[in-house]
């Protein structure tokens, strides 16, 4: 059988209307009959919302299921950590909410780089997902008549948000977690802690295996299977820095590039507002600040370049609140991307405040004036605890300083309206995916399409392959692709540990962290990318002669497993700012500062950008390839955003 | 500031393992425990020295990974939290602490401060779920659930799953992490067709996997990040009795 998407960008969208397209899909994808299903093995890759709700789902189908994390327990997987909540189309409040207006407030938050069947589709089982937690045992928020509670998040004009405290991804994570340890029960699921993969094994062309690497022992693992689900989470580390727990990471990703896996806007990250600064070369992670802050919040730096007084003592005239200035109808709410931004642009300017001058100040003076200090703890109390925690500051007497960070990448491999990517056999969920979220997320999104993906989609669409693939021959992890990945794998691991170099992995992570933020990030230009491609090259270059790997190969080393991260966020690195490159337009969190209104406002351009820029490898000496999914826009019309 | 730490190495379970003294100087008080530690596997790495293992992921106090037990108190000394959450201006200049992991048969060593809690998962295993499939179940609202109930089943269904409960008790026991999702289920009118045989399935195995029984110290809740209630082990008993004169 020969592979029929490989390296072709086939969306599949399906025929009809917007409305009909997912059902009519549904009744035209193939089944596999019960005792069928039980001759299949799925490999399922990460155990985050996207990866243990296909774990869980399709064990219940019947098919044999292997999971795999990097973690000592599938319960603390990175999804573990959201905290604002999930959006669905319930309209349980009666404000007027459908799916048509969550799918058109997605999509538009997205600035118009996603696909509109795909986000409809999310937007449609939206609601199947909160049903499915509920019964589950999931404690959402509840109103008094035992009815489920309901908020509002940005970007939309409706209370759609589900939420359990400040903790629903990690409410929903172990749910999901539950569903799996069922399974588990039922001899369905076997769970394999501890494992990374790092790489992906093709026969014909189809993803048929994966190599793992045992990280308690060393050991190099082999397992086979009928598909392979990546459901490994986003690379937002790349950046060194971010609100990514530190174990996150993008390897199985890029393995499966190297593979032949296209991936999809590379260059789209998310950059949130209001995380707490770094304070100093220590720093080992980020920390967020709930956007919901805002609402009462009020942003500003001082008026004057390095005023370095006290905040309280700085006078009302000499303060500049510069996002009521500059976008005097939505102010202090101005959209993620846009705030993130303009605070960045203060502080270029030398009015940042804090020891590092990379912060602004979030006051919450007039709001406790207006409302009250009872109100404020309320509403916000726990985040203000968490604050004083971290910073040693009172944010009651003093305002909180904040500055933004990496937070999500829009970005990952490019997937069919299957998940299949351009790999056969290999579907990619979640947040790996580059799917749903187009150039900027929205809130209490991410959580959404992770189960989505994982309870609604998956279960449908594989079946559909694996009916194609029922009498393919089984491939026993002695086939010669498993000796060529796992030989591939240990000479890699063998060259880093003797390399025996002098600067640490983190020295490395560290300056490709501070090239990715200062030309990568927020705002970004010709001459700086091209210049950033060159230094990338040069660093890796350097992390293969110097850098110094501690201990051995046959035990627990994380420096190891984190050294193998770095070497491929290097490459990735470089690929993200080839696409930032490319994309000669600024769209969603991808700014472009070649494309900006007198007033410093995004230019996007639809003639020449409306669509997916997917990348090829071709090998470590040459360049990628770019390939197009264009897309069409046949029920909503694309506007510019304006939120002046 | 400048901080000594006595911290436990081990190579593996079957060497045996000894505190090893270090002295940082450079100890910023904005740091976390964790980046103080990060900070001194960089030195040691320069110095061509093996870095010191520990579990961590999120940093944010919510995965439950980190686990480590500072000057006998698991997650250290700050209430309520887990030891990522923990800053150095907690501690004054010249002070020694000492860094050892969770101790508990039922959590066997792997290496320095690394141990294997997958016990937890195996207890979740037996019964620490609503046996449900993903498909269409009824719509979320045809069920109500008065408000007392619901945020009762949450405060239990905040575990973490880090084990300083067993780490902090004198028996080892796993009472407060069964008992908290074992409540948490009794509360939810979901969790009422296979509430007994959860009950005594999720202690059993609790026992089963080398955990000790509870004895009442209250340890547990102490050190909890995520303040679950000892409440949670009177409940799980109750609903133990309660079960076993029905199934007997």
């Amino acid at each position: 059988m020969t592979a029929k998407n490989n390296g072709i960008l086939e969306s599949k969208i399906p025929e009809g209307s917007l409305q009909d397209k997912w059902d009519n899909h549904i009744n035209n994808l193939r089944l596999v009959n019960p005792a069928n299903k039980r001759k299949f093995t799925i490999l399922v890759v990460g155990t985050g919302l996207a990866g243990a709700s296909a774990a869980a789902s399709l064990a219940e189908l019947g098919y044999n299921v292997k999971a795999f994390t990097i973690l000592d327990s599938p319960r603390r997987s990175h999804s573990i950590a959201a905290q604002g909540g999930i959006n669905a189309a319930k309209n349980y409040p009666n404000d007027g909410d459908t799916i048509w207006r969550l799918f058109h407030d997605t999509i538009k938050g997205g600035d118009y780089r996603s696909r509109e069947a795909n986000v409809y589709r999310l937007a449609q089982v939206s609601n199947n997902i909160i049903d499915q937690c509920v019964a589950q045992g999931v404690p959402f928020a509840r109103e008094y008549g035992g009815l489920l509670d309901n908020r509002s998040f940005g970007g939309a004009q409706v209370s759609r948000t589900f939420y359990a405290r400040g903790q629903t991804g990690q409410q929903l994570l172990l749910g999901a977690y539950s569903a799996m340890m069922r399974q588990v029960s039922a001899g369905k699921i076997e769970i394999y802690p501890r494992r990374e993969m790092l790489d992906l094994v093709k026969v014909d062309d189809k993803a048929r295996g994966i190599v793992i690497r045992n990280l308690i022992t060393g050991e190099i693992e082999r397992y086979a299977g009928d598909a392979v689900l990546l459901c490994t989470g986003g690379y937002g580390n790349a950046y060194y820095l971010s609100t990514m727990a530190k174990n996150s990471n993008a390897t199985a990703v890029w393995r499966c590039y190297k593979r032949g896996a296209q991936f999809g806007n590379p260059s789209f990250t998310q950059i949130h507002p209001t995380c707490i600064p770094v304070s100093g070369k220590y720093q080992s992670k980020l920390t967020l600040m709930s956007e919901s802050l805002r609402n009462d919040g009020r942003v500003w730096v001082p008026k004057k370049k390095g005023d370095n007084r006290p905040p309280n003592e700085i006078p009302e005239e000499e303060r500049d609140y510069y996002l009521e200035r500059r976008y005097p109808s939505f102010g202090n709410l101005a959209p993620r991307d846009v705030s993130s931004r303009s605070a960045k642009y203060v502080c270029d300017e030398g009015r940042g405040v804090g020891k590092t001058g990379l912060a602004v100040y979030m006051d919450f003076q007039d709001a406790i004036e207006r409302l009250g200090v009872d109100a404020i703890k309320a509403k916000y109390g726990n985040l203000f605890a968490m604050y004083e925690k971290i910073t040693g500051e009172n944010p009651y007497n003093v305002p909180m300083r904040i500055f933004p960070a990496v937070h999500f990448t829009m970005g990952g491999l490019w997937v069919d309206y299957n998940l299949s990517s351009t790999i056969p056999g290999l579907y990619v969920l979640g947040e790996a995916n580059f799917a749903d979220h187009g150039g900027n997320r929205l809130g209490a999104s991410a959580l959404m399409q992770g189960l989505a993906d994982g309870y609604f989609v998956i279960p449908n669409t594989l079946s559909d392959y694996l009916a194609e693939n029922l009498h393919a021959e089984k491939v026993s992890t002695d086939h010669e692709a498993f000796d060529k990945a796992e030989k591939e794998t240990m000479d890699r691991i063998n060259k880093l540990l003797n390399v025996d170099g002098k600067k640490t992995v983190l020295d490395f992570h560290r300056e490709l962290g501070e090239l990715m933020w200062d030309h990568v990030g927020m705002s970004r230009n010709k001459k700086d990318l091209e210049m950033v491609i060159r230094k990338i090259t040069e660093l890796r270059e350097e992390f293969w002669k110097d850098v110094n790997i501690p201990g051995e190969n046959n035990t627990l080393n994380k420096y190891l497993e984190y050294a193998l991260r770095v070497a491929d966020y290097m490459e990735l690195g470089e690929l993200m700012a080839r696409d930032a490159l490319d994309r000669e337009e600024s769209c969603g969190g991808h700014f472009r500062e070649e494309h900006q209104t007198e007033d410093g406002e995004a230019v996007r351009d639809d003639e020449n950008f409306s669509n997916v820029s997917c990348w090829e490898y071709k090998g470590d000496d040459k360049k990628p390839v770019k390939h197009v999914e264009d897309l069409n826009f046949e029920f909503v019309t694309p506007t510019q955003r304006s939120y002046k | 500031m400048t901080i000594h730490l006595k911290i436990w190495r081990q190579k593996d379970r079957n060497t045996p393992g000894k505190l090893v003294d270090y002295t940082m100087d450079d100890v910023n008080p904005d740091m976390s425990f964790l980046e103080m530690l990060d900070w001194l596997n960089e030195r040691l790495m320069n110095e061509g020295k093996e870095p010191i293992e520990f579990d961590h992921d999120c940093r944010e106090g919510i995965c439950g990974s980190c686990n480590l037990v500072l000057n006998g108190m698991a997650h250290g000394p700050h209430e309520a939290t887990a030891v990522c959450q923990l800053h150095m201006r907690k501690y004054k200049d010249g002070d020694t602490i000492v860094v050892e992991p969770w101790r508990a048969k039922a959590f066997p060593m792997i290496k320095d401060l690394v141990v294997d809690r997958s016990a937890f998962d195996r207890i979740m295993t037996a019964g620490g779920y609503i046996s449900i499939n993903t498909g269409a179940p009824a719509d979320a609202n045809a069920l109500p659930i008065n408000k007392y109930d619901a945020d009762l089943a949450f405060d239990y269904a905040a575990c973490i799953g880090c084990g300083a409960c067993v780490a902090a008790c004198p028996n080892s026991s796993a009472s407060l992490f069964t008992g908290a999702k074992i409540s948490q289920l009794a509360h939810l009118p979901q969790g009422n067709p296979e509430r007994k045989r959860r009950v005594v399935n999720m202690v059993d195995k609790m026992a089963e996997e080398g955990f000790g029984d509870c004895s009442n110290f209250a340890e547990c809740e102490a050190v909890c990040p995520a303040e679950i209630s000892i409440t949670a082990i009177a409940e799980m008993r109750r609903e133990y009795f309660n079960a076993l004169s029905e199934i007997e």
